[in-house]
């Protein structure tokens, strides 16, 4: 992938100045394009890749950001509007294998309580099921389920309970 | 007539209530039985130049009352009182209209126990039906008071008594920053002598009883996870009995005493599983992609009815066991609606009580095993956690009331209704103490 990008970003500078100045000679645009192309490439990723676990993780507008998974009614079916955000979860955790995640399965209040914590978990196994997949190791991920035990939202109607029936993807040191 | 017997029982029941400065927990009939047998109780004669410690009079006419099924006269109607069989004009009690009357002392002995004595009579054929003469200490006038309430129940119902037994609960109060206190208590059957055998910040769920009433194993949090706890009420000590990874819950004590039935989710999804305690053993018992938990054993220890969703939502099912082993195929028991869970069974083996959910409301209902007879018991809709009294009269159960959690009781026709509610917070989670073995 990273190298793809390098490669990438060598042909846009050569390109662009390859069509402005035309007396220069190959060598001349190469040599230093290549050189700036690559350390800029190198240099660009080194700064993302270090900063970037912070930054990732905090962007707002990272998909990353978003940590609850919500579901429907007595289902434990991951909706497929989520399966961006989890592709990118996955792909944050592959590439951080000593990074670990805890999967907190909710339920809402309706219904029997023991069945409920059964459900959490269902649903937080899905989500791990779907991660590990793409790549996160098994240990990089606890389930917990704690049923309708923790709402977040306390009222006794769908717009309570929809927001209840979750999963929430804790990261470590969060 | 009835409407206003009702109230009167209602607030002359109230007013016996605060009189008894033990209970966190009030108790209100909120459905009487239409016909319930009035019965006069006088009060007691004591002997004794102090305050007697505890009310007994007080504490048999709440009982009877609170069963539903007897409506005493209240006290400033009693022509007379009477504390002795010769002392008894039958012919002015008649007229008075009650079937039964029930009159006694109680006395102080010189080794500072106490003696209750009572007699039971029929009015109309003035015939004692029943009287006892029971030796107890200070401690154990409550529970005696509780035992003749008991025998009185018995003897004009035919059924015997669960006054003198212990309810289990969760209770859940929020501090003033939002943190949650989770307690797990024990009391009377009447709300008093609570005692609080566990204290958490993390959910605390699940109580059930050891057959003897000595133990009592539940699901804690504690660290951050659910797993099983075992504990000596009365020696307070507590042990970590099941701490696999996954789930580690809905525990059930069969009723030899030596197992617990229990849900983990530790090869891979919710089985559920039996523990011999003891020895420290696992069995399997379910094995099925789909999620099975809520076990419940049969009174006769030879099979469990538990909640699974293995045919699309869950219904209730039944396997035979044999010790702690699997002895049959799994059976499905449910067919009403899409969605029953959580069963208790009668202590006849002859009932089971669920959560139904009709119409998007959740009920507590009764199964007739025999008949496949289905009754919904409730008319609140967000009921769970029913659990049958050792006598099989009543289901007590969680439900919601003005947005706090409470509990209730319904008799098993549906006729008798009561609330318990606590003084602040919600509770849940209720778990009806076998009868006490002396």
């Amino acid at each position: 992938m990273r190298r793809q990008f390098n490669l990438l970003l060598i042909l846009g500078f050569v390109l662009i100045l390859s069509g402005c100045g035309a007396t220069q000679t190959k060598e001349d645009d190469k040599t230093p394009v290549t050189a700036e192309g690559v350390e800029a490439g190198t240099e660009g990723e080194a700064i993302n890749e270090g900063a970037g676990m912070a930054l990732s993780l905090d962007d707002p507008t990272s998909p990353l950001s978003q940590r609850v998974i919500y579901f429907e009614f007595d289902s434990s079916t991951i909706q497929s509007e989520y399966q961006d955000v989890l592709a990118a979860h996955a792909s944050y955790l592959a590439d951080n294998p000593d990074t670990s995640i805890v999967l907190e399965g909710h339920a809402d209040e309706r219904g029997s309580r023991e069945y409920n914590i059964a459900l959490g978990e269902r649903r937080a196994q899905g989500v791990q099921q779907l991660l590990t997949l793409q790549g996160v190791t098994e240990k990089q991920i606890q389930v917990i389920s704690f049923g309708e035990e923790r709402p977040v939202a306390m009222g006794h109607d769908e717009s309570a309970w929809s927001l209840n029936r979750r999963v929430e993807i804790l990261y470590s040191g969060q | 007539m009835i409407a206003e017997l009702k109230k009167s029982i209602i607030i002359g029941f109230c007013l016996l209530f605060s009189a008894n400065s033990f209970a966190t927990l009030t108790i209100d009939i909120t459905q009487g039985v239409e016909g319930a047998l009035p019965i006069a109780i006088v009060p007691f004669a004591w002997t004794g130049k102090e305050q007697l410690p505890e009310d007994v009079t007080s504490i048999i006419r709440s009982d009877l009352q609170r069963s539903g099924r007897f409506a005493p006269i209240p006290d400033e109607d009693l022509i007379s009182r009477p504390h002795d069989g010769k002392q008894v004009n039958f012919t002015d009690w008649r007229a008075l209209n009650v079937d039964n009357l029930v009159i006694g002392k109680v006395e102080l002995l010189k080794n500072n126990e106490y003696r209750i004595q009572f007699q039971l009579f029929d009015v109309i054929k003035a015939t004692q039906l029943t009287g006892y003469s029971i030796k107890t200490s200070k401690k154990g006038l409550r529970r005696t008071a509780h035992r003749v309430s008991d025998i009185i129940y018995e003897a004009l119902m035919g059924v015997r008594g669960a006054f003198d037994t212990r309810i289990a609960y969760v209770t859940v109060r929020k501090l003033r920053n939002e943190q949650k206190i989770y307690n797990l208590a024990i009391a009377d059957a009447d709300g008093a002598n609570e005692k609080i055998i566990f204290k958490s910040v993390q959910p605390v769920l699940s109580p059930t009883w050891s057959p003897d009433g000595r133990h009592i194993a539940y699901v804690a949090y504690s660290r951050g996870r659910p797993e099983l706890y075992l504990q000596n009420i009365h020696t307070r000590r507590t042990k970590r009995i099941s701490s696999y990874q996954g789930l580690n819950n809905a525990p059930a004590w069969s009723p030899n005493g030596k197992y617990l039935a229990l849900t983990l989710s530790k090869d891979g999804n919710s089985e559920i599983y039996i523990l011999d305690i003891e020895a420290n053993k696992l069995s399997r018992v379910t094995k099925n992609y789909a999620i099975d938990t809520e076990p419940t054993w049969l009174p006769n220890g030879r099979g469990l009815i538990f909640t699974s969703d293995r045919g699309g939502g869950p219904q209730l099912y039944r396997v035979a066991i044999r010790g702690r082993k699997v002895n049959g195929q799994v059976t499905r028991l449910t067919y009403k609606g899409s969605y029953n869970a959580r069963a208790s069974v009668s202590p006849d083996g002859k009932k089971v009580a669920m959560v139904h959910r009709a119409d998007g409301q959740f009920h507590i209902a009764v199964m007739d095993l025999p008949t496949e007879h289905f009754t919904i018991l409730t008319e609140s809709g967000l009921d769970e956690s029913p659990s049958f009294a050792p006598n099989g009269s009543m289901v007590i159960y969680a439900t919601a009331y003005n947005d706090r959690g409470i509990l209730a009781a319904v008799s098993v026709d549906g006729r008798t209704k009561q609330r318990l509610s606590f003084k602040d917070g919600d509770v849940r989670e209720p778990a009806w103490s076998p009868f006490k073995t002396k």
